[in-house]
């Protein structure tokens, strides 16, 4: 057990590619906590989708010791948080763990908007920030300016901002001691009951579930019988460790301190982030207040591309979700696809990487319908509906109105890219509420429909401005609107997975987008299929895809014969990654792919 | 129907590897070699002939084919002595039929009575194109007026010419190709093969196209165009296709090919070549080795240039019989292919198929019509699923 005044827990937040994961590499590097030559860049970033997007999606945290200039050695606890918007939720989870944060900026770009969102969610935490400069290695970082804008936008003193180069190591020495003075130490009692936060789980195909704990009061023993407040379940502790960040075994944890525990827990269900771990005997009198919810915003439904293959997508979801609160599921049945899944997500990349890691981690080709946020169908009786899937809409006979969801979408810009910005927001249906000026840079806030927003806004976004805006929202209500659900059908069936709903005025150029990119992505085939879109009966757009008229090989004799099998082999292989409707073959990246907008 | 095979005839393929240069579109089974022991060669291939032979003791043979690698290239000295081993071994039919496949250069054109001598009796020329700068992005050796006299003394010398073109070439359009193929009925071969290029893996061609390098490749439609144009200008000119890429004067079919696609018995004799081979009521697919060099050695060493045989079942039968069967104008006999299975998911998409205009099943013959015919890989998949 580490006396609490040796203790600093701290989570490092930025906006997304501020250089985080690569500060944090830092602290593992100079302290020793890793060897030299196990390191690896960002090594924190350990999913294979991580690494390959060069982005962390996971809140990770670590455990180093410091020996400090005043000659007493630290025990810091590190988490480091993904940047992108819609992983907000693990960044505001990670910051009730721990007592402090880096808050670090890009000294080339400055500001931006999770640098704000942030910055608003330590200070809601009650967080002692320390600012920190980032790539000052490079030519244009603008350390005076960008610490004017700390100062300007956030209204933080900057004087004390560390300039450092997370790639280079200057600074980092500095960054040691401020975590050590500038950050306060944990409080907690030992002696009291046991008292532990639930900040995280995760499955292990060795370990079975993992759960990761922030202890407040009382001390944690391996052996120990612990009991989950809110579901009460209880457990024997069989593991206890620390990361460091592989898993090193510990005798006991104390207030202030972080691990995990395992202990043959069956139930995934039972652990909840956010829960309150005490001992099963003596437990405590008043459990923590618990996190804060995660909304899903955006749903969809995810369905095997081979039907046999449901139970596994079950089991794969089940063990996935435990690892990301933020996703909800429920099971859905459709005409076309079969068994499958509702899942609701906190946006698109958020749905990309889960659909992603299902497909990876646990091998299952996936059919993913048209993303969907929640509108509310107010009936003629009285009566309100929630809407999670456009092929659930009631008859319209029967409706009275509809609302659909709103943001407040925050946006910095560089002025040069300010017009495409606001009319992009334009295009999307958006409402101005707000211009500023920082510097050179634009700060617009707009009043955005939610399902204008969740499909490529963001894409959209980074394109018109070459990537140098940055975006951050936030759920503000909902508001009635003409909104009608268009359906998709191809070779004259409709194809739910694919139906959606819109706005009346931008149904039209929707269903033409949506036919068009469908006329592509569908291969031909051996007749010709027509693709609609309609609003009820009424077709809207129309495309059709050609007959198929010559894909003959050109020559076949007798050595060839067993080459063609094989062929005739790998294509039925790949057909097996298409679903089929109406006997059209729609590959799998389809439907995804198809709702995609230029503009 | 064990000895089903009858329904197709049954023929020799004897494989020659060795060509002058390598075409850059070319995956044949064509090595460049400085210096070639025919001497050797002819030791090895009449070997062969006597171990397979023993096998087929009592077959009538139907057809011998020398094909390539450029055959044209072997001294005629030794298509002689394979010849009188291959008539020493096997009765042959009436109608027997012995292809050469001849490169349309001067020096082989001086070779062409030398094989007439030993026993050719069809010879297939590579003209590949007839305009000189098309058969130098080709790579190939000879000029236009080379091969138009390569030509002219085959027909002189041998009973029954075909030659073969390539279309659907960079940069060559339809108008082109029609001109083209207007030329070449007009010269009165009674067989011509047409293929459209395509593009490899594993060649020239294949790498320069992957790395965006092979500019003005028609698009499937054009390539379409192309396809249906030959079939119409062939038609009228008295060589219909009766085949995907062949066309003759009825009665002039190359016989050897139709074994392979009626999917009789043959035997493949020389490095890389394959064979399918009836032998105790089953049916077996047979390989050599690829390599010329490794080929020679494991006849000289072990007595045999085959390895592995492979069985193939019922189904793998069915599937080579409509892979094959299908490609013909004829297509397959009904009886022949229910003979192999019962499965009414066939039945079915044969069905299917037939609504929409792919297949044709009158006179108790499994067709694929014009339009399906073309569209032959869809129609197979389609076909390959039910069965498998
Ligand atoms: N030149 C320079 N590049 C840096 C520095 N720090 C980070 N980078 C680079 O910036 C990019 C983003 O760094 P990360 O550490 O992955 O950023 P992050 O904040 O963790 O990103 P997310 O987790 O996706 O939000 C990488 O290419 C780093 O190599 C620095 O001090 N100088
Ligand atoms: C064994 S090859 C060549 C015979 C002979 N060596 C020659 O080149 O003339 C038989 C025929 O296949 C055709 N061929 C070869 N490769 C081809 C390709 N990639 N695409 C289309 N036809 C091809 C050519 O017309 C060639 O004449
Ligand atoms: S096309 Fe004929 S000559 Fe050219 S490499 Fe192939 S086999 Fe040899
Ligand atoms: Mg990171």
């Amino acid at each position: 057990m580490t006396e609490l005044k040796n203790i600093r827990n701290f989570s490092i937040v930025a906006h997304i590619d501020h250089g985080k994961s690569t500060l944090a590499d830092r602290l593992i590097q100079l302290t020793g906590t890793v060897a030299e030559r196990d390191m690896k860049a960002q090594m924190l970033d350990s999913m294979d989708i991580e690494r390959e997007r060069g982005i962390t999606i996971k809140a990770n945290s670590v455990r180093i010791e410091y020996p400090a200039r005043d000659g007493e050695t630290y025990i810091l606890n590190l988490i480091d948080t993904p940047g992108h918007v819609d992983f907000g939720y693990e960044v505001s989870r990670s910051m009730r763990a721990v007592e402090g944060s880096l808050l670090v900026v890009d000294a080339t770009q400055g500001v931006e908007a999770q640098t704000l969102a942030n910055v608003y969610q330590a200070i809601d935490a009650d967080h002692e920030i320390v600012p920190v400069l980032n790539k000052i290695d490079l030519p244009a970082a603008e350390v005076d300016q960008v610490k004017a804008q700390i100062e300007d936008v956030i209204g933080i003193d900057a004087s004390q901002a560390i300039e450092i180069s997370a790639k280079t190591g200057i600074g980092i020495p500095d960054v040691l001691e401020a975590i050590v003075h500038r950050l306060p130490a944990p409080k907690g009692d030992s002696a009291a009951p046991l008292k532990a936060m639930l900040v995280d789980s995760w499955y292990d195909a060795y370990l079975g579930v993992v759960v990761l704990i922030r202890v407040m009061d009382g001390v944690i023993r391996k052996g120990d019988r612990i009991k989950m407040m809110k579901t009460g379940a209880v457990y024997g502790v069989d593991k206890l460790a620390v990361l460091k960040p592989q898993m090193v075994d510990i005798k006991e944890l104390g207030p202030g301190e972080i691990g995990i525990f395992t202990g043959s827990i069956k139930q995934v269900r039972d652990t909840r982030v956010g829960d309150t771990i005490t001992h099963e005997k003596k437990p405590t009198a008043n459990a923590l207040p618990g996190f804060k919810p995660a909304q899903p915003v955006v749903f969809c439904g995810l369905f095997p591309v081979d039907a046999a293959e449901f139970e596994d997508l079950r089991d794969a979801i089940e063990k996935l979700a435990l690892n990301d609160a933020s996703f909800s599921y429920e099971m859905e049945t459709s005409a076309a696809l079969g068994f499958g899944f509702r899942c609701g997500f906190l946006g698109l990349l958020h749905l990309e990487v889960i659909r992603d890691r299902l497909e990876r981690e646990y091998d299952i080709d996936l059919i993913t319908t048209a993303p969907s946020v929640i509108y509310k169908i107010h009936m003629r009786d009285g009566s309100e509906i929630e809407l999670h899937n456009p092929a659930d809409m009631p008859d319209l006979t029967h409706v009275d109105h509809i609302e659909e969801p709103r943001i407040k979408a925050t946006i910095l810009v560089p002025d040069e890219f300010l017009g495409d910005v606001l009319k992009l927001c334009q295009d999307r249906r958006g409402i101005q509420l707000d211009l500023t000026y920082a510097g050179s840079r634009a700060m617009v806030v707009y009043d955005l429909p939610l399902n204008e927003v969740v499909f490529d806004f963001y894409d959209r976004l980074k394109s018109v401005t070459k990537g140098y805006a940055s975006f951050d929202y936030q759920l503000i209500g909902y508001r009635e609107d003409v909104l009608v659900k268009m359906s998709i059908l191809v070779n004259e069936e409709p194809v739910d997975a694919l139906s959606m709903m819109v706005h009346r005025d931008r149904a039209e150029a929707r269903g033409r987008m949506m036919c068009e990119k469908l006329k592509d992505l569908i291969p031909r085939h051996m007749f010709k299929i027509p693709i609609q879109a309609a609003i009820g009966g009424r077709v809207i757009a129309r495309e059709t895809i050609a007959a198929m008229r010559k894909d003959v090989t050109a020559k076949c004799y007798g050595g060839d014969v067993t080459r063609k099998k094989k062929l005739l082999e790998k294509q039925k292989k790949g057909k097996k990654k298409m679903r089929e409707f109406g006997k059209v073959a729609i590959p799998q990246e389809a439907f995804i792919n198809a709702l995609k907008m230029d503009s | 129907m064990t000895e089903d095979w009858r329904a197709g005839g049954f023929g020799v393929y004897l494989h020659w590897p060795f060509c002058q240069a390598k075409c850059p579109y070319c995956d044949f089974n064509s090595h460049v070699a400085a210096s070639i022991d025919q001497s050797r060669w002819q030791r090895a291939y009449l070997a062969e002939i006597d171990r397979v032979g023993s096998e087929t003791k009592g077959r009538i043979l139907d057809t011998v084919f020398f094909g390539g690698g450029t055959p044209s290239l072997m001294q005629p000295d030794l298509v002689a002595a394979i010849l009188e081993r291959i008539r020493a071994t096997w009765a042959t039919s009436n109608s027997f039929e012995v292809t050469l496949e001849a490169n349309p250069t001067s020096v082989e054109a001086d070779r062409f009575q030398g094989y007439r001598d030993a026993g050719v009796n069809r010879v297939s020329i590579g003209i590949q194109a007839l305009n000189d700068l098309d058969l130098r992005a080709l790579g190939r050796m000879h000029s236009v007026a080379e091969a138009r006299s390569a030509f002219a003394l085959a027909q002189k010398v041998f009973d029954r010419v075909s030659f073969d073109l390539i279309y659907a070439r960079q940069n060559q359009s339809l108008t082109d190709w029609r001109a083209e193929l207007r030329e070449a009925v007009s010269m009165a071969a009674d067989h011509l093969s047409l293929y459209q290029l395509t593009i490899e893996d594993g060649t020239a061609f294949g790498d320069r196209f992957a790395r965006g390098r092979l500019p003005g490749l028609p698009v499937e439609d054009s390539a379409a165009d192309m396809y249906f144009a030959t079939q119409e200008i062939c038609e009228a000119a008295g060589l219909p296709g009766y085949e995907i890429s062949n066309h003759a004067r009825p009665g002039a079919e190359s016989r050897h090919n139709l074994i392979y696609w009626n999917c009789g018995d043959y035997l493949g004799i020389g490095p890389g070549a394959h064979g399918r081979l009836t032998s105790g009521g089953q049916r077996y697919a047979t390989d050599t080795p690829r390599q010329p060099g490794a080929w020679l050695q494991q006849v000289e060493t072990t007595g045999t240039g085959e390895v592995a045989r492979e069985q193939i079942g019922a189904p793998d039968q069915l599937v080579e019989l409509l892979m094959m069967g299908l490609r013909l104008r004829d297509g397959v006999s009904l009886a022949r292919a229910q003979g192999r299975c019962e499965k009414d998911r066939l039945l079915l998409k044969i069905n299917e198929l037939h609504k929409i205009g792919m297949l044709d099943t009158s006179q108790n013959r499994l067709r694929a019509t014009e339009r399906g015919r073309a569209v032959l890989n869809a129609v197979l998949t389609e076909l390959y699923d039910a069965i498998t």
